[in-house]
């Protein structure tokens, strides 16, 4: 690599500078970039605050003049999954649940099969595959958004609840055999020698994939099944289109639209609610994910 | 890799896997052999699929693709055919209307919905190339199964056909469900919308609709544009340079403020290393739909931005975050920083750890100041790693739905006009779509997304070394 080029012309006046004034130079820095951490740090934390300030507020309205809220209660929580007469958000959140379990599942399954074949196997189809899927991956997804809706209300999946239930969980992990480029990515590290060795020793290829693949293929098997389970929980767009009525919504559409024009005067405080119950649970798994990929990123055979 | 290397690279041991260079395996049983070299059974195969199994008692087999071509013959003659002959006009009737019958009944006679004819065409277009696949493969297995038969004495069992898709066919076995998934739910709806460009299909032409061939690409580029829809060539052009302007700024700000703020937690100086990170993590590791709705309800006109502004008497007015196009169209921007920079830090970090420590070391000995060392070895390695990443950040951000459309939502938006000053192409499109009903024009913006990030895409993609040398990193 071109990195190591090294202009031969700074190093004749570097050492000259090196004693004088260095120590005060570094007790400078740390200073100023500690102070501008801070600085960044609050900015980066108001508004997260902010949301979890008020959704302990009497004052269901968003519009006050003061940032914390002058009295603090915690009915917010217990009517917005009490008080389901306009919006009953506890379905809500059972339903995009019950959505996140069965993506998880079938994008795990999806994305191994995929990326193994793509991966391990060598066959007629991979590279018109490979590169249809990056062609497939620059149409913008919403264009699709719509014909998926035509072809669902076709299939007749979307006029019942249990069918835009159905709708969602097919859609979200329907494609999901696309996405496989980052776990292939981690499959073309595992050396060809540890199949080739399963192979002489009898092992099919499903027994490869089985017991040799999976079982180092653990921390990115965890991390796709965190991005699959919370796919649902993040996608507004293709929810906006596929739930047309609010019975049929998961919960980014109901929080959504808890700040549409003629609820937001009563329900901001329950939004805020709202977007803590369902932050706090994704901000663990969220971490969880990005242990497992950084873990899975230092190599796929450890020694 | 040319003819002159030698044949095996010192970091590449042999293997028994195919070079970059050797093509995807070829089955000896293609097609043409079939025709050219089967004998008649083989050959009828390609009529009555499944004769050539069921001679060389591949009974299961046969049996299998034979029921296949009868349900496929009888579906296609009794829906198939029809749903393709109504691609030709997309249905007769076009306008609702009341008329006799020849029974004396007087009955309303609806419009045809397109939509429907439209969709199962295309559905049946894609099933007949379905067919047309699997009749690939019959054929080929029937040969397969004669020259096996003449070699061995006989062709492979039911049950040794099973075993093999576990072993030597295990990519047709795995692969089947995912490629099925990919194409009802991609490929489908995308030929689907693709088509509804070439189509009358808007408010004023829902649920009958025909063919119009490039009429719409017309209204899109030409100067009067349409009126009823309230697109033209101007605020197109205005909307794809914001775009690009967008996705330039959102790409490349965040990379390199991201980088900054990585180097200084990543300084030897710095203490609570973890903790920054969590800090900054925080802005995306809650959903995106939670803290941009939270943060475009802090920054509307009477949000508590600008009353806080306010009761300190910093300003008179509340400032016009989404009121103003320069306003509305940094705060984006800035927003988006807040968004963005933590992906970045998170990316960076990894890979500045990952430097080799001997390459700083020698550089170091050799004298080379602080910034030396971050132009000459820190950077060539970033830029190295992360060209992939940006291209995939760029073509995120040109489709980034999300920010617009819940932080800003396109405001502000002059009457009259389709799209607000901060829409993208996509919220555009999403708005004449899902919220106006205009799918026509809606498609035509979508295919000339497609084709700015095809353009950046692929011109950027192939000359990167990740594409040219997929396995060059083993």
């Amino acid at each position: 690599m071109s990195a190591t080029v090294i202009d031969p012309a700074a190093t004749t006046a570097e050492p000259t500078r090196r004693h004088g004034g260095m120590r005060a130079r570094r007790v400078f820095g740390d200073v100023a970039s500690h102070i501008f951490l801070a600085v960044l740090a609050v900015i980066w934390l108001i508004p997260v605050v902010w949301v979890a300030a008020e959704s302990f507020n009497v004052n269901p309205n968003p519009y006050t003049t003061t940032f914390f809220p002058t009295g603090y209660t915690f009915d917010n929580y217990v009517k917005l999954f009490t008080d389901t007469q306009v919006m009953n958000f506890g379905m809500m959140f059972l339903r995009t649940l019950l959505i996140a379990i069965a993506v998880c599942a079938i994008s795990v399954f999806f994305v191994l099969s995929v990326s193994y074949c793509m991966s391990r196997l060598r066959f007629r189809f991979r590279k018109p595959f490979m590169n249809g899927a990056l062609i497939l991956g620059m149409f913008p997804g919403i264009m699709s958004v719509v014909a998926i809706y035509f072809i669902l209300k076709a299939m007749g999946l979307t006029s019942s609840s249990s069918g835009t239930v159905a709708a969602l969980i097919v859609v979200y992990a329907g494609g999901s055999g696309a996405a496989f480029y980052v776990m292939k990515g981690f499959m073309d590290t595992i050396p060809f020698s540890l199949d080739e060795a399963a192979t002489l020793d009898g092992c099919t290829r499903w027994q490869v994939f089985t017991r040799i693949i999976l079982p180092i293929t653990k921390p990115m098997i965890v991390y796709q099944a965190i991005v699959g389970f919370m796919t649902p929980w993040l996608d507004f767009v293709l929810a906006k289109a596929i739930c047309r009525t609010q019975d049929n919504y998961t919960v980014s559409l109901g929080l959504w639209q808890m700040l549409q024009m003629e609820y937001i005067g009563d329900w901001f405080a329950r939004f805020a609610a709202g977007a803590v119950c369902v932050s706090v649970p994704i901000a663990i798994l969220f971490v969880l994910m990005q242990r497992f990929y950084q873990s899975s990123m230092s190599g796929a055979v450890k020694g | 890799m040319t003819e002159t290397t030698p044949p095996v690279s010192v970091k590449e041991p042999p293997r028994s896997k195919p070079r970059r260079k050797a093509p995807e395996p070829r089955s000896a049983y293609s097609l043409s052999a079939a025709f050219g070299q089967g004998d008649g059974y083989t050959r009828a195969s390609a009529v009555v699929m499944g004769l050539g199994n069921l001679v060389r008692g591949q009974i299961a087999k046969g049996l299998l693709f034979l029921i296949a071509e009868i349900g496929f013959i009888w579906l296609f003659v009794v829906s198939g055919l029809p749903s393709l002959k109504g691609l030709g006009d997309l249905g007769p009737v076009t306008q609702g209307s009341q008329e006799w019958t020849a029974a004396g009944d007087f009955v309303f006679v609806s419009p045809t919905n397109s939509v429907e004819v439209l969709l199962f065409g295309i559905a049946w277009a894609l099933i007949t190339l379905a067919f047309v696949v699997l009749w690939i493969f019959a054929v080929r297995s029937a040969y397969k199964a004669e020259v096996l038969a003449r070699a061995k004495g006989k062709a492979p069992t039911w049950s040794e056909d099973i075993k093999s898709l576990a072993d030597a066919r295990l990519s047709g076995t795995l692969m089947t469900l995912p490629t099925i998934g990919l194409l009802v739910f991609t490929v489908l709806p995308l030929v689907f919308m693709i088509s509804m460009a070439f189509t009358s299909f808007d408010d004023d032409h829902a649920p009958a609709f025909s063919w119009v061939g490039l009429k719409n690409f017309g209204v899109l580029l030409s100067n009067e544009g349409s009126g009823d829809i309230g697109v033209n060539a101007k605020m197109f052009f205005s909307v794809l340079v914001w775009t690009l302007v967008w996705a330039f700024f959102a790409t490349f700000l965040n990379f390199f403020l991201g980088m900054f703020m990585a180097m200084i937690i990543l300084r030897a100086g710095t203490r609570f290393k973890s903790f920054w990170r969590v800090c900054f993590s925080m802005s995306i590791a809650v959903p995106q739909f939670v803290s941009l709705l939270a943060v475009n309800q802090m920054l509307q006109q009477e949000g508590i931005i600008n009353q806080m502004l306010k009761s300190w008497g910093w300003i008179d007015e509340s400032l016009p975050f989404f009121s103003d196009a320069t306003w509305a169209r940094v705060t984006v921007i800035v927003v988006n920083l807040w968004i963005g920079i933590p992906y970045t830090i998170m990316q960076v970090t990894g890979i500045l750890q990952n430097i080799p420590a001997e390459t700083h070391e020698a550089a170091k000995i050799d004298g080379a100041s602080w910034w030396e060392r971050y132009i000459y070895v820190t950077m060539p390695y970033i830029f190295f790693v992360m060209t992939p990443y940006l291209i995939t950040t760029f073509t995120a951000n040109v489709n980034n739905f999300n920010v617009i459309y819940l932080l800003s939502n396109g405001a502000p938006t002059d009457v009259g006009d389709s799209a607000g000053k901060t829409d993208l192409l996509i919220t555009w499109l999403y708005k004449l779509t899902v919220d106006k009903g205009n799918y026509n024009v809606g498609a035509v913006i979508g295919i000339f997304t497609f084709i700015v990030l095809a353009v950046v895409s692929l011109i950027t993609y192939r000359s990167s070394g990740s594409y040219k040398n997929e396995e060059g990193f083993r």
